[in-house]
C-alpha cells in the first residue's frame, strides 16, 4: 500500500504520524510546498510576539521522517492529479504513484484586489511571521488590516514590540463571528488600554508608501502594513482533478472525497457544508482518515468550535451560537466594561449551545468542557459564571461552630470533645492534645483549637 | 528499648512509617527520634493501632474448608496439592502473591520461595497496583526508581512543591508538617483535604493529568523559564521533548482538561521563580493506563526546571504502602529480582543463582502482571492454586467481581491472614500469621529510609510468622529457608549487594544506632545515600533522560450510558482494603461506611439528596453507597473510597503498557437514586 500525503502543514503532518502509529509498513511519501519542517500555526502569534523563537514551533524533529520511514519531500508542491493512472506530479517533474491519496493543501491567506497591496504582508506562513518580524524592527509604526482572531493576535504582538498599532476592521466590531457587538466593543477598549488603535467599520482603498487610505480618503500612517484578511481553501488540484470541491474539497463522514482513493483533510476540506479554519477539527479528521486508511472503521460527525485569543493580557474564548438573544435562547449575561470583563452564557433546552468569556476567568475550563460534552447545565447560572462564589470558603471562626463540627480531622475530635477537655480542666493545646490528640496528625487545626481554648478561658474569665 | 518494657517500632500502616514506641498494655506513643514524625505527629490510623494486637477478630489457628485444623495437616495439605498440581500441570500452575506491606525480609523470600522452591514464574504483588507507574518512569529517567531521593525533611526548606494527585492531608496527615514551609501547589479533580491547604490548586478532568504536565511544560518552553545549563549539563533528548511540546499549547491543554491557562501559567512561574522546588506524584497520577507517561511529563517538567538532583529540589513519589518501596525491590515482583535487579539480566540471574545454590536456568523468566495474573487463574492457560500474602484482591483489584470469578474457578487457594479477610473467606485452607508489632524485620519508608520493626509483644498462641509458613512450605518441597527474620535479612543483604537498591551494608544495628539507613549502602562503613542523583544519574552516562510522551484519552471515554466519571481513593481513616481498619472501632466511627460523593448540581439533576442510598454502575458492575454533596468534586465526576466491596466492582482493569498498572483513577458510570 503506497500513501501519498499532498501537504505537510498542521494535518498532514499530524495524519501522517497517526497513520505510522497504527500502520509501522505501509509506504508513505508526504509533499509540502513549503521548505521546511512542519510547525504549529497556532504559535506564530506568539513569534510574532517574540514570546516564542520559531525553532520553538516545529511541530517534527529532523530525525523523525528516517526514523519512521516516512519520505518526505520539502518545497516540493504538487501540481496534478493523474487520477487515471494514480500519480501526483510535482511542479518539479516528479511523478509519484499513489494506492491511497490524502490532500492537505490548507490555505492561502486572502489578499485583497487594491492598489499597492504587494507592499502588506500577509500574515500565513512562518515565512511571513519572519518577514513580518524583520520588517518590525524598523518600522515606526504599523497597521494591520482584518478584525479577526488572526489579525487581533498580530497586532497585539506588534503592539507588545512597543510599535503603534491600529487595527482596521471592515465590520462593525472585531471578530464580528465569533462575538456580539458589546463583547466586539469591550474587546476593542481591551485593546485600546494595550495600545493597538482600533477602527471598525472602515474600508482600506490602497496601500501606499506613507500607510493605508481608507475608502474616504482618510491615510492610516505606517510603515508596515500586515494583512489578516482571511484565508480561502487551496484547492486546485482537487478541481483540476474533477474532484467535487464547493468552498472546499468535498469529503463524506471518513474524509473521503468522490474519488473512493482520495482524501481530504483540513482547512482545504469541506464537511457537510462545512469549511473548519481551525486546528482541533483538522486534527480530528486527520486521526478518522488515518483510522479509515489503516484499515478501521471511524466518522467524522462535525466538530464544536471553540475559539480562544492567544494574546498576551487579552483573555478570551468564545464557542457556539453567540450572537442568539433573548427571543432564541435564554441569556446569561454579566458585563464590566471597566474591567474588560464580559461574559456571555447561551442556553437552549437545558444545553450550552454558545457563551462568551472575556477577561480572566476561572469559569473558562469549565465551560468549554460544558460546551463540548452537550451536558445539561445546572440550575444555578451564577455559579457556572463565577466559579468560587458559591464554594466560597465559610470562614467561622471556632467559636461559632456547632459542638458537632469536627476540629481535628486527623483524629476525629469535636468541638464539643474539646469543650469537655477543657470543662475537665485542660487549659491550653498541649492539654487538649494529651486528651484527645487534636492537633497531632497534620497540625494544620492548631490554630482553631488554640481558639477554641482561648474562647473557652475568655468566658470563664468574663464569668467569674 | 532494650531494658525497659517500652519497644521502639514503627506504625503498620502507611509509607511514612512513623516512629512510635509501644508500652504495657498495647499503649502507643509517637517517638521524637524518626524523621518522617519527629514532631510527635500520628494520626487517628497510628494512634489506635494497638487494637490491632487486642481486637477479638483475630485467626489463630490454620483453617482447612473452614475447619480448624492442626498446622502440621494444613501444611502437609498444602504441599501435598501443590506437588500434585505441579505434577500434573507443571511450575507455572502455581502462582504467589504478595504485598506492599509485607517486611522486606518476607517480600524477599516469598521470591525466593516461588523462583526456588515452586519454579514459578507467576508471582506478583499488590504493589503493580500502587506504585509501579512511578517507578517505571522514574527508572525510564533516572535509572533508578527510589520514590523520593531525598530526606522527607528537605522538604520544608523548599519554596514551591507540587503535589500531582497526592493527598497527602488524608492518606499520610504528618506529611502535611513537612510541607507548611513551602507553597503548595496541588493537581488534584476534587478539592482534597490537601488542596484546601494550598496556595494553588488545579482541578483538571479525571485521567487528563498528562495533557496538564505536557501544558505547563509547553509554557515553562514558551515563557523561556527552562533552566537550559541544568539541562545541558545533566540531561540527554531535551530536543526531542521540546518538539513534541509543539502540539500541546495552553489553550488546548485548557480544553482537554478544563484547567484555565492563567492557572497553569501561575503554577509554572511560581515554581520556575524559586531556588528550591519539588514535584511529587501520588496515585492520583499514577493510576491510569497512562500512568507512566503521565509520571514521566511531570519529570520532564521537573528536568526542564532543573530540579532532580539538586539540593533542595527533586522529583519524587509519594509512595502509598507501608513497605511499598522495599516491597518493589527484593523480587516479589513479577520481573524482577532482588536488590532491584532485572529479572532478564543475564549478569543478575547468574549473581541470583550463586545466592541461591541453584543453577542460573533454573530461574523462571518473567511471569504476569498482577491483574493479568489474577485475569489468568483458573483459566486453560492460568495458574490453578494460589498462595496469597498480604494481599485482599476481592476489595482491592479493579473489575473486582471478575477477580472474584476468577479466584473461585482455582483448584486450590491458600492465603496468610491475621485477619478473616474477604479474600481469606473463599480460601481452601488459611493460615493464622502475625502482624506488625509481633514480628521484627526492616521496612524500607517512603524516603528508600530502611527502618527496623522490632518486636513489641507476643503473638496469640497457634499463630506463626509469614516466614515460618514459607519455610515449613519449602521444607515439604526439598528446600531449606530461614526463619528468622535476622538472618533472612543477612541472605537479602548477600542477594542485594551489587544491584541498584544495595542493602549490604546495613544491619539491624545500625539500623537501630542511625534511626535508619538509606540503601544504596554497599559497605558496612558505608553512610547510606540520602540523595543519591547529587552528582549524577544512575543511567550509563549519568545524565537523566527526557523522554517524549503524549497525552491520550481515558481507556473509557464518558458517554451517554455512562456519563460521568468515577475516580477512587482513600479517607484518612481507612487504610487499603479496610481489612485491618474496618474491624477498630473508633476508626469505624470516623468513617462507618461507603459513600458517593457528588456535585450539588449533579446531585439536583439526578434528584439526589444527602444520605441517599445511590446505585453507581459502570460496564463491569454495580455498587451501592450513600450519597454526599459537595461541591468540592467537579460536576462531571463522583468520587468513591475503595476501602470497602463495591468501588471497584466498577474500576476498569485497562492496564499501562509499561508498568501494567490498571486504570483505578476513572472509569465511565452512571448514577441512580436506588429506588
Amino acid at each position: 500500500m503506497r500513501l501519498v500525503v499532498v501537504g505537510n502543514g498542521m494535518a498532514g503532518s499530524r495524519l501522517i504520524s497517526e497513520v505510522r502509529a497504527r500502520d509501522p509498513h505501509m509506504k508513505i511519501t508526504v509533499f509540502g510546498a513549503e521548505t521546511c519542517r512542519p510547525y504549529n500555526r497556532i504559535l506564530l502569534s506568539n513569534v510574532l510576539a517574540g514570546s516564542s523563537r520559531p525553532e520553538q514551533v516545529r511541530l517534527v524533529d529532523p530525525a523523525w521522517y528516517e526514523a519512521h520511514d516516512v519520505e518526505a519531500a520539502f518545497g516540493s508542491a504538487v501540481a496534478w492529479i493523474d487520477r487515471e493512472t494514480r500519480h501526483v506530479v510535482t511542479e518539479d517533474g516528479r511523478r509519484e504513484p499513489y494506492d491511497l491519496l490524502v490532500l492537505a493543501t490548507g490555505s492561502d491567506a486572502i489578499v485583497p484586489p487594491i492598489p499597492g497591496v504587494d507592499r502588506a504582508i500577509p500574515f500565513r506562513t512562518l515565512e511571513d511571521c519572519e518577514r513580518i518580524m524583520a520588517a518590525a524592527e524598523h518600522a515606526r509604526g504599523a497597521v494591520v488590516v482584518g478584525g479577526g482572531l488572526l489579525g487581533i493576535e498580530a497586532a497585539r504582538g506588534l503592539a507588545g514590540r512597543g510599535l503603534p498599532v491600529t487595527l482596521l476592521h471592515l465590520a462593525g466590531h472585531l471578530m464580528e463571528r465569533q462575538l456580539d457587538s458589546e463583547a466586539g466593543v469591550v474587546l476593542g477598549e481591551t485593546l485600546a488600554g494595550l495600545g493597538v488603535g482600533i477602527r471598525t467599520g472602515v474600508s482600506a482603498s490602497q496601500v501606499e508608501e506613507g500607510g493605508v487610505r481608507l475608502d474616504d480618503g482618510e491615510l492610516v500612517e505606517a510603515d508596515l502594513v500586515v494583512l489578516a484578511c482571511g484565508v480561502r481553501p487551496v484547492t486546485k488540484q482537487a478541481a483540476d482533478a474533477g474532484l467535487e470541491v464547493r468552498r472546499g474539497v468535498v469529503v463524506d463522514d471518513e474524509m473521503r472525497t468522490d474519488d473512493p482513493s482520495i482524501f481530504a483533510i483540513g482547512e482545504c476540506a469541506e464537511h457537510d457544508g462545512t469549511v473548519y479554519g481551525l486546528v482541533a477539527p483538522a486534527w480530528e479528521q486527520a486521526v478518522v482518515a488515518a483510522e479509515v486508511i489503516t484499515g478501521g472503521k471511524a466518522r467524522y460527525r462535525g466538530s464544536r468550535l471553540v475559539t480562544r485569543l492567544k494574546a498576551k493580557s487579552v483573555e478570551l474564548a468564545a464557542m457556539g451560537e453567540t450572537h442568539l438573544g433573548e427571543e432564541h435562547a435564554e441569556v446569561v449575561r454579566f458585563s464590566h466594561r471597566a474591567r474588560g470583563t464580559y461574559r456571555k452564557l447561551v442556553i437552549r433546552d437545558g444545553r450550552l449551545v454558545g457563551a462568551i468569556l472575556l477577561g480572566e476567568s476561572d469559569a473558562v475550563g469549565t465551560l468549554t468542557q460544558l460546551f463540548d460534552r452537550g451536558g445539561q447545565v445546572p440550575g444555578d447560572r451564577a455559579g457556572l459564571l463565577f466559579p468560587g462564589l458559591s464554594s466560597a470558603p465559610v470562614t467561622d471562626s471556632p467559636t461559632l461552630m456547632p459542638d458537632a463540627a469536627t476540629i481535628c480531622r486527623c483524629n476525629n475530635v469535636t468541638k464539643g470533645q474539646i469543650r469537655a477537655c477543657w470543662e475537665a480542666g485542660a487549659r491550653d493545646v498541649a492539654g487538649v492534645a494529651a486528651a484527645t490528640r487534636a492537633t497531632t496528625g497534620c497540625g494544620t487545626c492548631r490554630d482553631a483549637v488554640e481558639g477554641i481554648v482561648g474562647w473557652l478561658c475568655e468566658q470563664e474569665g468574663i464569668s467569674v | 528499648m532494650p531494658g525497659s518494657d517500652v519497644t521502639a517500632t514503627h506504625c503498620p500502616y502507611c509509607a511514612l512509617q512513623c516512629g512510635m514506641e509501644i508500652g504495657p498494655g498495647v499503649a502507643i506513643t509517637p517517638r521524637t527520634d524518626i524523621p518522617a514524625n519527629a514532631s510527635g505527629a500520628l494520626c487517628q490510623k497510628g494512634w489506635t493501632a494497638g487494637e490491632l494486637l487486642t481486637n477479638g477478630e483475630r485467626l489463630t489457628t490454620p483453617l482447612l474448608h473452614g475447619e480448624p485444623v492442626a498446622w502440621d495437616v494444613a501444611l502437609d495439605y498444602v504441599a501435598d496439592r501443590l506437588s500434585a498440581i505441579r505434577a500434573e500441570h507443571g511450575p507455572d500452575a502455581v502462582a504467589v502473591f504478595g504485598g506492599g506491606g509485607l517486611t522486606n525480609e518476607k517480600a524477599y523470600s516469598l521470591g525466593k520461595f516461588a523462583r526456588v522452591a515452586l519454579g514459578t514464574s507467576q508471582i506478583d504483588y499488590n504493589g503493580r497496583f500502587c506504585m509501579s507507574s512511578a517507578a517505571a518512569a522514574s527508572i525510564r529517567a533516572f535509572g533508578m526508581d527510589r520514590g523520593m531521593p531525598f530526606p522527607i525533611t528537605d522538604l520544608a526548606e523548599a519554596d514551591v512543591v507540587l503535589l500531582a494527585g497526592a493527598n497527602v492531608a488524608e492518606t499520610m496527615p504528618p506529611f502535611v508538617r513537612h510541607v507548611t514551609g513551602p507553597r503548595v501547589i496541588v493537581i488534584d479533580p476534587r478539592r482534597t483535604q490537601t488542596a484546601k491547604l494550598a496556595w494553588l490548586h488545579l482541578q483538571p478532568a479525571p485521567g487528563t493529568d498528562l495533557a496538564l504536565a505536557l501544558g505547563l511544560l509547553h509554557l515553562a518552553v514558551a515563557d523561556d523559564l527552562v533552566d537550559e545549563a541544568y539541562v545541558g549539563a545533566r540531561t540527554s533528548g531535551f530536543e526531542e521533548v521540546r518538539t513534541s511540546l509543539s502540539a500541546w499549547w495552553p489553550e488546548r491543554v485548557e480544553r482537554i482538561t478544563g484547567v484555565p491557562v492563567h492557572q497553569m501559567r501561575q503554577a509554572v512561574r511560581a515554581m520556575a521563580a524559586v531556588d528550591k522546588a519539588y514535584i511529587l506524584t501520588g496515585r492520583g497520577a499514577e493510576q491510569h493506563a497512562k500512568g507512566t507517561d503521565t509520571v514521566t511529563a511531570y519529570i520532564n517538567l521537573a528536568l526542564a526546571l532543573g530540579l532532580p538532583g539538586r539540593l533542595g529540589s527533586g522529583y519524587g513519589c509519594v509512595t502509598g504502602q507501608g513497605n511499598g518501596q522495599g516491597g518493589r525491590e527484593h523480587g516479589q515482583k513479577a520481573d524482577q529480582l532482588p536488590g532491584y535487579r532485572k529479572i532478564d539480566d543475564p549478569a543478575a540471574r547468574a549473581h541470583m543463582a550463586e545466592v541461591w545454590g541453584i543453577a542460573a536456568e533454573d530461574i523462571p523468566g518473567p511471569g504476569r502482571s498482577a491483574y493479568e495474573l489474577l485475569d489468568a487463574l483458573g483459566t486453560r492457560e492460568g495458574p490453578r492454586a494460589l498462595l496469597l500474602f498480604g494481599s485482599n484482591p476481592i476489595i482491592s483489584a479493579p473489575a473486582s467481581e471478575h477477580v472474584a470469578d476468577r479466584i473461585a474457578a482455582l483448584d486450590l487457594l491458600v492465603t496468610c491472614d491475621f485477619v478473616m479477610s474477604e479474600t481469606a473467606a473463599l480460601a481452601d485452607v488459611v493460615f493464622p500469621v502475625t502482624q506488625w508489632a509481633e514480628e521484627g524485620g526492616t521496612m524500607t519508608n517512603l524516603e528508600g529510609r530502611v527502618l527496623l520493626r522490632q518486636r513489641a509483644v507476643a503473638p496469640p498462641e497457634g499463630v506463626r510468622s509469614d516466614l515460618d509458613v514459607i519455610s515449613a512450605l519449602a521444607a515439604r518441597l526439598g528446600h531449606r529457608f530461614e526463619t528468622e527474620p535476622v538472618k533472612v535479612f543477612d541472605e537479602l543483604r548477600r542477594a542485594s549487594a551489587g544491584g541498584p537498591a544495595d542493602y549490604s551494608g546495613i544491619t539491624y544495628e545500625r539500623i537501630t544506632a542511625e534511626t535508619g539507613v538509606f540503601w544504596p549502602c554497599p559497605t558496612l562503613d558505608h553512610p547510606g545515600t540520602p540523595r543519591p542523583f547529587l552528582d549524577s544519574f544512575a543511567t550509563p552516562d549519568g545524565r537523566a533522560r527526557f523522554v517524549p510522551v503524549q497525552h491520550r484519552p481515558p481507556a473509557e471515554e464518558i458517554d451517554a450510558d455512562y456519563p460521568l466519571y468515577l475516580s477512587t481513593g482513600r479517607v484518612l481513616a481507612h487504610y487499603q482494603s479496610g481489612a485491618q481498619t474496618r474491624r477498630i472501632a473508633p476508626l469505624v466511627r470516623a468513617a462507618p461506611e461507603p459513600y458517593v460523593e457528588l456535585h450539588p448540581d449533579l446531585a439536583e439533576q439526578l434528584d439526589i439528596g444527602p444520605g441517599d442510598v445511590v446505585r453507581v454502575s459502570s460496564r463491569r458492575g454495580e455498587a451501592k453507597a450513600v450519597a454526599r454533596i459537595s461541591d468540592a468534586i467537579r460536576r462531571d465526576t463522583v468520587f468513591m473510597p475503595f476501602h470497602w466491596e463495591g468501588a471497584n466492582r466498577l474500576t476498569n482493569p485497562a492496564l499501562d503498557p509499561t508498568s501494567r498498572m490498571p486504570e483505578f483513577k476513572v472509569s465511565a458510570v452512571r448514577v441512580e437514586r436506588d429506588s
